[in-house]
């Protein structure tokens, strides 16, 4: 911020964005939830939520829908971060989903639960009666992201039509539904990768440590490096090897790629963004490779 | 090792934020052009252009297609046609730019008024082959009634037309006679070839006769700070904060996004549509006490007396007071299959303010062919744009559009359907 010529940088023209979206939606909903997962989008949701209503608590709770996939090391920094914030977390569980007979786990070397999160987190929303789910989503991310709303609107079975999304227009927000209905709002839309890494450096948010580089078992498939644990089975012909890799994001450890890297600060992780090649989900999500279409069919279904 | 891993100098203050809306009919080459920009920034993946790479042969385009790179949704690629407004975002060591794709035809003129309602500028592109047509038109039409402060005219396709400066000098006549009907602040003709990169980042040498900037350092340098209103302060309450705990027992502020112009400490402001005055006790910010607020920070104000203050109230300076009405006309772009007509209520949505509105009447609707208006017409259907008479349920604290595009703009909301069903730009209020 500059008073004499009164210019607001980009990112904080951003952020200033992202809480104007977050007090609309929490005087327009009755019941909105924030899903943080620990990774760095929704660490800096989360920190756009403590501004927003300074020096008020935000006045929602926090979800995350827990894989059990998860590494270690963020779902330690979930916790950690939730107990200083004194908020409360509720953990919706893939597990508890497939224990339950909801959903089917997978099996093979390839399975993953990156799906049947979808259940386990529109169960989730119909049991606490959410009417709005904040997500960090970016637009920047993937091609049919790059076309949703900041407020999308879900039917009642939480499916997604990119047909029929409603204008949006100025910074307007529509947020009436009607009973059973409910919007999934994005206050990153507008961000990039690199926006969001300045962001955390700016503000000096604590993130996951697998977000810097460090050494790991890892074995390459499809031409990604994936983290050797028990939630994996190797093909044949796999092997594990130890190298320096670090994580773009965070999701389950059985199909989140790593990337080799040395960049073991915020400063050195910032520059490697700005400098890479390839975009966070080509190298780093398997399941976004399956079809051409795979985020806007899993959209379709309710995915976040 | 989780913690934010030692100090950290704060990276390189990026400058400020341009968006730019891009609009052009089928063909005329805008998602080539928006390809190339990409590319030619440096801002395309490797791993995205892979895939452009290997669908093109998989389509035998027999190029590399730089298009491919926008088509978002599954039923656009099948189609080939761009549907819905996609967002795009790129930087340069200068500016940081979000663009606003959307498609040109009349039948989704509702998308083009949806992703150019926030642009700082529009880009409009013609082919040079084919010059100025109605599409064309229309779009220069619908970015001046969104009061967007510059526009760019990209003459594309050049290499077509062998370079020739007089084809190029043909259409921007032809396009400045028309564009003197419509208010235009900032107008700029850009020759280029989207295919071929042709002035789009780089100045080429293929037109010499052409002695402007390329599209890119047009954009990187045209001056959007003056652009804003810094002189009638606004903000419109959102959220009152109570936190209500022992430390702030009697804490009340006023959470907003600044609207228009600049709010400083101790300033007398008004509280409308109630009229109380009172002045400012603090602005504050998650990051501490701030002594001013402007444009389009998003803070929260405290006030020195107690006065009821709720959300949907409009905070402003005595001496430039918005005005406070009933009665709106406004032009609208309608947006909904079923059509809009007089007599017809709707749930009116203005800053963080709702109301009722009705229709009292339909003064005109504008003619997509000659733009012109014509009176006396019985309805809006979708996509058409009007001028109505609205009266509302309840006051609300507005400005003329053409002064603040956010406290002069509303939505009209179907109260059977919830669906946004029009966009509202205030031509006067009473
Ligand atoms: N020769 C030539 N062809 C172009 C140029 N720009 C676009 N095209 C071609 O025009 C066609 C339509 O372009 P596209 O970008 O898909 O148009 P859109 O419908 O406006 O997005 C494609 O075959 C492009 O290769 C140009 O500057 N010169």
């Amino acid at each position: 911020m500059s008073a004499a010529t009164y210019e607001l940088s980009h990112l904080r023209t951003l952020e200033s964005e992202a809480i104007h979206v977050m007090r609309e939606v929490a005087a327009e909903l009755e019941r909105p939830v924030l899903l943080f997962s620990g990774g760095k989008d929704s660490i800096v949701l989360l920190r756009v939520a403590e501004k927003a209503f300074k020096p008020g608590r935000f006045p929602f709770p926090l979800l995350h829908v827990d894989t059990g996939h998860n590494f270690p090391e963020t779902i330690e920094f979930r916790d950690r971060r939730i107990a200083e914030l004194g908020e409360r977390l509720i953990v919706a569980s893939v597990q508890d989903s497939i224990d339950a007979g909801r959903v089917i786990e997978e099996t093979g070397p390839r399975a993953s639960r990156n799906r049947l999160q979808t259940t386990t987190l529109l169960d989730a929303i119909t049991e606490h009666g959410f009417d709005a789910a904040f997500g960090g989503a970016r637009r920047d991310e993937e091609r049919a992201r790059a076309k949703e709303r900041v407020f999308s609107f879900r039917d009642d079975f939480g499916q997604w039509d990119p047909r029929s999304q409603r204008p949006e227009l100025w910074n307007l927000y529509n947020g009436r539904i009607r009973k059973g209905e409910q919007v999934r709002v994005f206050p990153l839309s507008n961000w990039t990768e690199l926006d969001v890494w300045q962001y955390i450096a700016e503000e000096g948010l604590e993130v996951p440590s697998i977000y810097f580089a460090h050494r790991r078992p890892v074995f390459a498939r499809d031409g990604m490096l994936y983290a050797a644990s028990p939630f994996v089975e190797l093909i044949e012909g796999e092997e594990v090897f130890e190298t320096s890799v670090r994580y773009r994001t965070v999701g389950d450890m059985s199909c989140t790629g790593a990337v080799e890297s040395t960049a073991d600060t915020l400063e050195a992780v910032v520059a490697e963004i700005a400098a890479t090649r390839i975009t966070e989900r080509g190298e780093t999500r398997a399941d976004d490779r399956v079809t051409e279409a795979s985020m806007e069919d899993r959209k379709r279904e309710g995915y976040f | 090792m989780a913690a934010t891993n030692g100090s950290v100098s704060a990276p390189p203050r990026m400058a400020d934020l341009l968006r730019f809306a891009t609009a052009g009919s089928v063909d005329d080459g805008k998602s080539t052009l928006i390809g190339r920009l990409l590319f030619d920034s440096k801002q395309i993946f490797d791993d995205q252009l892979e895939h452009v790479q290997q669908t093109s042969e998989r389509r035998g385009d027999g190029y590399v297609n730089l298009a491919l790179l926008t088509d978002g949704l599954r039923a656009e690629r099948e189609q080939g046609i761009t549907i819905d407004v996609a967002y795009r975002y790129f930087a340069t060591p200068r500016r940081r730019f979000i663009i606003a794709d959307t498609p040109g035809h009349e039948q989704y003129t509702r998308n083009m008024v949806t992703g150019s309602s926030t642009a700082d500028l529009q880009v409009v592109l013609i082919d040079a082959r084919k010059g100025v047509l109605e599409q064309s038109k229309r779009h220069a039409y619908i970015a001046s009634l969104l009061r967007i402060p510059h526009l760019v005219v990209c003459v594309n396709k050049m290499d077509l037309v062998d370079n020739d400066e007089a084809v190029f000098e043909k259409i921007a006549d032809d396009f400045r006679a028309f564009a003197a009907k419509l208010e235009i602040p900032d107008l700029t003709f850009i020759p280029i070839s989207a295919l071929l990169g042709d002035n789009v980042v780089e100045r080429s040498l293929r037109m010499p006769w052409y002695e402007g900037p390329s599209l890119l350092h047009h954009l990187e340098r045209v001056h959007i700070a003056s652009d804003r209103d810094l002189a009638h302060p606004r903000l419109a309450v959102q959220w009152v904060i109570r936190p209500m705990t022992e430390e702030h027992a009697d804490y009340r502020g006023y959470a907003g996004q600044v609207a228009g112009g600049v709010f400083s400490g101790g300033d007398e402001v008004v509280v409308l549509p109630s009229g109380q005055r009172t002045r400012i006790a603090a602005i504050e910010s998650y990051d501490g006490e701030l002594e001013q607020a402007f444009v389009p920070m998003s803070v929260t104000l405290r006030l020195e007396d107690q006065l009821d203050v709720s959300r949907g109230d409009m905070i402003c300076v005595p001496d430039s007071m918005p005005i406070v009405a009933r009665e709106l006309e406004a032009d609208i772009c309608w947006m909904a299959d079923a059509p809009l007509r007089a007599g017809a209520r709707y749930t009116i949505k203005h800053t963080s303010r709702t109301a009722r509105a009705v229709v009292e009447e339909l003064r005109h609707r504008i003619d997509v062919h000659t733009l012109e208006p014509v009176p006396g017409a019985s309805e809006l259907g979708l996509n058409d744009i009007g001028r109505a008479r609205l009266r509302l349920s309840s006051p609300l604290a507005v400005d003329a559009y053409s002064d603040n595009r956010a406290t002069g703009s509303f939505v009209l909301i179907d109260e059977a359907s919830n669906d946004t069903v029009g966009a509202g730009m205030i031509a006067s209020a009473g």
